[in-house]
Parts: C-alpha cells; sequence; structure tokens
C-alpha cells in the first residue's frame, strides 16, 4: 500500500520512540501528528498509523474514537469548537452558539456547505476566568461577546 | 485591600509577564532557578520524602492527598523503571490555574519533577497535558529543550549521577484522563478508561511501573519546598494539615474573575467572593456557589461564611476540589445550569460502569424534561434516587462527581424546580 503519511510524520516519529518503553504509547502523538497533516483521521491513515505501530487498525479506531479532539469525519477549513460548559454558559455562551447557528444556517456539530466552517460546542476549555471562550483551529479565542466572534469571523479568508 | 492579599505568595507575582516565551533566563535570576534541584542532589531521597511531608503540602489537583506520603509509597527497589507523571490535564471545569504555572513558570514544574524522580527514583517524567492546551505544551517543549541545553534535565544533571528525561504527552480531549489510571491509560495508547484499583499507581502504574502522579501546582510547589524548607512552607498555610498557599480558580458571576494566590485556609467563600473579586457582576445578589470544580456539590448563598479550604468545605458536605469556585447571581436558572453539568458527566462517562454510564444520562434527560416544563412531580424524588444509585457504586469518582451535585441542587434549590414543574416551564423565562 502506498504511503499517506509525509516523511515529516514518520522523522517525528522516529524522535519519539525512545521516549517511551513501548510503540503502542506512541498512538495518541500519532494519532495528533496524522490529524496535523490530513485535517481529519480518514481510515486509510488510521491504517497506516496501525501498520506502522504494529497493531490492528481496529484498535487504533478503537482508541481514536473515545477522544473528542480527533475527527473522524472531514471538518471545515476553520473548526470552531466554543465552549459552553458552566463557566462559559454563566457568561454567555450559549447566545453565542446560537448566533453562529443563525449566521451559518447550521446546527452545532455540523460544517457549512462551502466547507469552510464547522461549529461545534464544547466542553470546559480550562479558560473560565477568560469565559466565554473557543477554540479556532488549534488557537484559543477568550473574553468573546457576539461582536468580538463577529470580529474573530469577518477576519476568516 | 483584604489582609490575605499582602501574604507571601510564591508565584502570582511571576504570572502574566510578556516575556512568557523565554522562561528559562528569568528563572534563573528571578525565581533561584535550578539551586532547589542542586540542594535537592546533595540529599537522601528519604530526605527529601521527609520535607515534603514537614511541609504538609497536599495534592492541589482534587483529592488533596498528602504528597510525601505518596511519595513514599514507592517501593524502593522496583524490577521495573518507576516514572514520574505530572497530571496537566485539568479538566475539571472551573479550573485554570495550572494553565498559568505551564505559560510563565514552566521550569517550576521541571524542576519539581527531576526532584520528585530524585526523591522515588525515578529517570523518567511524562507530563500529560490537555490536548486543547496545544500553545502551553509548545511552551513546555521550548522549556524542556533550554533545561537539556543548560544540563538541568538528561544524562548526569549538575555533575552528579543522577538522570531524567521529560516527555511532554499530549492528551485529545477527554475529562476522564484527568483520574490517573486513566490518565495513564492513555498515555500508554489506550482509550482513557479508569483501572480498577488495586494496584494503585505506587506499585503498578505507568507501564506497568510505580508510578507517582501529581497535579501540575503540586510539583511546582517542591522547589520552594526545597530551598525554604517544609516547615517554612507547612507555615504558609493558615489552617491545621494545609500547607503553602493555593491557587484558586474564580470564574462566574464576579466582577474580576481569574487566577488569585492565597495562603491555605486564610479566607472565607465571603471574604474571597466580596473582598477579593470584587463582589458580583452588576451588583446583583448571590444565588450559588460551586466551590471546588463542577463535581463539588453546591453551596447557597447562607453557606458562605465557610473557610475556603479542604476540611472546612469537606465538614459542610461539599469539597475543595481544584479550588475552582464558580459563582452564580440570583438571576440564573439553577435547572438550567444543573442540566449542563450533568450533559457533562453524560458525555465524558467513559461507559465502563453501568450505574454512571446509564445514570448520568438519565439524570440528563429528567433535567432536560424539567427545564422544558414537562417535570412531574415524582421527577425530584427520581433525580435523588438516581444520584443515590451511582454514588459510591462506580470504579472512580467521575460518578460521585455527577451524582453529589444533582443532589445537592435538588435539595438545595428544590423551590426552583417545584416552580418549573408545577408552572411548565422557567419562571425565568
Amino acid at each position: 500500500m502506498a504511503k499517506i503519511l509525509s516523511q515529516k510524520f514518520y522523522d517525528q516519529m522516529k524522535k519519539l520512540e525512545p521516549r517511551y518503553p513501548n510503540k503502542v504509547a506512541l498512538l495518541l502523538p500519532a494519532l495528533h501528528q496524522a490529524q496535523e497533516e490530513s485535517g481529519w483521521l480518514p481510515p486509510e491513515v488510521m491504517e497506516e498509523i496501525g501498520e506502522y505501530i504494529g497493531i490492528h487498525p481496529a484498535q487504533v479506531r478503537e482508541v481514536a474514537s473515545f477522544y473528542t479532539m480527533y475527527n473522524l469525519k472531514p471538518v471545515g477549513k476553520y473548526h470552531l469548537k466554543v465552549c459552553t460548559n458552566v463557566a462559559c454558559c454563566l457568561r454567555g455562551a450559549d447566545e453565542i452558539v446560537e448566533h453562529l447557528e443563525k449566521k451559518w444556517n447550521i446546527r452545532c456539530g455540523e460544517t457549512t456547505a462551502d466547507r469552510k466552517f464547522t461549529l461545534m460546542e464544547e466542553e470546559c476549555l480550562g479558560a473560565c476566568g477568560t469565559a466565554p471562550a473557543m477554540m479556532l483551529n488549534d488557537d484559543y479565542h477568550e473574553n468573546l461577546d457576539i461582536p468580538a466572534i463577529e470580529k474573530i469571523v469577518a477576519g476568516l479568508a | 485591600m483584604h489582609p490575605a492579599l499582602e501574604a507571601e505568595t510564591l508565584y502570582i507575582q511571576h504570572f502574566r509577564r510578556r516575556d512568557e516565551a523565554r522562561p528559562l533566563d528569568y528563572y534563573l535570576k528571578q525565581m533561584d532557578g535550578y539551586t532547589a534541584l542542586a540542594k535537592a542532589l546533595k540529599m537522601a531521597p528519604d530526605q527529601i520524602i521527609d520535607e515534603v511531608k514537614k511541609s504538609n503540602l497536599r495534592g492541589r489537583g482534587g483529592a488533596g492527598f498528602p504528597t510525601g506520603m505518596k511519595w513514599g509509597f514507592i517501593p524502593k527497589q522496583s524490577p521495573k523503571p518507576k516514572y514520574v507523571v505530572c497530571n496537566a490535564d485539568e479538566s475539571e471545569p472551573g479550573t485554570f490555574k495550572d494553565r498559568d504555572i505551564m505559560r510563565y513558570t514552566p521550569h517550576l514544574l521541571l524542576e519539581g519533577m527531576a526532584i520528585a524522580g530524585h526523591a522515588i527514583g525515578a529517570k523518567v517524567g511524562y507530563i500529560y497535558i490537555r490536548g486543547e492546551y496545544t500553545r502551553e505544551a509548545k511552551l513546555l517543549d521550548q522549556a524542556i529543550d533550554e533545561a537539556y541545553a543548560k544540563g538541568y534535565l538528561g544524562q548526569k544533571i549538575l555533575g552528579t549521577d543522577f538522570s531524567f528525561d521529560i516527555t511532554v504527552h499530549r492528551g485529545a480531549g477527554a475529562y476522564i484522563c484527568g483520574e490517573e489510571t486513566a490518565l495513564l491509560n492513555s498515555l500508554e495508547g489506550k482509550r482513557g478508561e479508569p483501572r480498577v484499583k488495586p494496584p494503585f499507581p505506587a506499585q503498578a502504574g505507568a507501564f506497568a511501573g510505580p508510578t507517582v502522579v501529581n497535579n501540575v501546582e503540586t510539583l511546582a510547589d517542591v522547589p520552594f519546598i526545597i530551598n525554604k524548607g517544609g516547615e517554612w512552607f507547612s507555615r504558609l498555610g493558615k489552617v491545621e494539615r494545609s500547607g503553602g498557599t493555593r491557587l484558586i480558580s474564580v470564574s462566574g458571576h464576579v466582577k474580576k474573575p481569574g487566577v488569585y494566590e492565597l495562603p491555605a485556609g486564610a479566607v472565607t467563600i465571603r471574604e474571597l467572593v466580596y473582598d477579593i473579586c470584587g463582589g458580583i457582576l452588576g451588583d446583583k445578589k448571590l444565588k450559588a456557589v460551586i466551590p471546588g470544580g463542577s463535581s463539588a456539590p453546591v453551596l447557597t448563598a447562607d453557606e458562605i461564611d465557610v473557610v475556603y479550604d479542604i476540611e472546612p468545605l469537606m465538614k459542610i458536605g461539599t469539597m475543595m476540589g481544584s479550588a475552582a469556585l464558580m459563582v452564580v447571581s440570583e438571576d440564573y436558572c439553577m435547572v438550567k445550569l444543573i442540566k449542563r453539568i450533568t450533559k457533562f458527566y453524560a458525555h465524558e462517562s467513559c461507559g465502563q460502569c453501568t450505574p454512571c454510564r446509564e445514570g448520568c444520562k438519565w439524570m440528563e434527560d429528567v433535567l432536560h424534561r424539567i427545564e422544558d416544563g414537562h417535570g412531574r412531580e415524582q421527577d425530584l424524588a427520581l433525580l435523588l434516587d438516581i444520584a443515590d444509585n451511582i454514588n459510591g457504586k462506580t470504579l472512580c469518582a467521575l460518578g460521585d462527581a455527577a451524582a453529589g451535585p444533582v443532589s445537592s441542587f435538588v435539595r438545595k434549590f428544590k423551590a426552583d424546580f417545584e416552580a418549573h414543574i408545577r408552572g411548565k416551564k422557567c419562571p425565568n423565562a
């Protein structure tokens, strides 16, 4: 089977290998690295990770599906994860989610038809002192309100 | 200014710097960086553990277990390698203090881990950090590179025979991985499902080797203890059996949310809310506080004259947890709030134990229908019954963490629930 994952992926794994007593421990780092390259984790990618680590693809999927950060479906170019847990809720996170749902005419968990935005509700991000907070791809945005979110979204090409 | 704010602090003066990306220079110049490690490497491992015991340092992650005692459980001889694992999952809703330590003073954590390694005889440490903290993980990696380059980590540290390696391991979005045995499974490349205990991590933890799992703040406290002594650290605390300062995360309806550092047990919740955090947003009345992260049973506005520390809170049926205080003002719907909390636990239950997997979802459904105006009179008894059937009947504390809040909300804010049921809608709507 032709390799999908890049040389960078394999170089990164080679670097991490001596850090753990066995190869299975590389599974989470491998899934992170692969997702960084592909944006999500298609079955072929999980198969290749399984082959590299020496475990069955089902075992890769079993683990990947446990964690919410691993995308088992493709996501939009901009992945917005708005925290709606206690502290953010107390500070108005619900209104932000509602605003975005209306703006893009999608529900939480969905992607816009042009594949630009994916909107998700997120559990506590650990930014409760600067609530409401969200992640936009890998980055945190805090102290949000509707004008702030409008400004952020307007800046996304 | 409240007098507790004038007490000696260890961390807060070093937070919110602008040069967070170059932490080693700052650490060496401003914080006596790595002098505690040099001192610890001249001490016998037992001496270090004794000093930590004397300090009355209790775990900052939530359980409040005495750290020195935990280290003392690690067998001296072990055929398998031993490990120091830092729990940087910081997943308890309301908690955001460890993030500041990792951002601004990451070397404190690295130094604390190396000292712990010397004390228990481990050569390898892992920092298990929640996946969402990508920026903090990068800052830690940079700090680790700096420490290796200067010989504070790696082989033959500071010219001694002691070697210690640290690796940052990112989680991937699972609250349960803050539970130490779930964390260890996740570190090993498995689903983050808690293990059956015993064996405890001290006997068989990471990769089946004896393992100490400590919170970020707990480990970051260690260099201070070594440099200034266990007794000094213990005296920083204002209540018995609780040493040091506490980093307190305050969120919700207060004027000045954020991370505060106060001597352990120095203030009541009332002082914390009104004198230190500026009171309630919009000068509204206080409705409730959740004192120790969302797992802690709720307190009413009449219950806040309690000293904010481990034992006093335990005595009134709640907990300090990770020192995360969430404040709720008078006009927020308590049914909506507990439904949101319960939805979280239903989502985060790993599914291994039936009472937790099924019970959390049931509680969420019942709360949902009460919030929606379809609640029935018998639903409150039903909620208490489900909570009772979860409490104490699961492998890990997630079940209790879901059940305790539900029963406390139903008992203490019964009138709010009844108003929803009888009025067939939220009275605030």
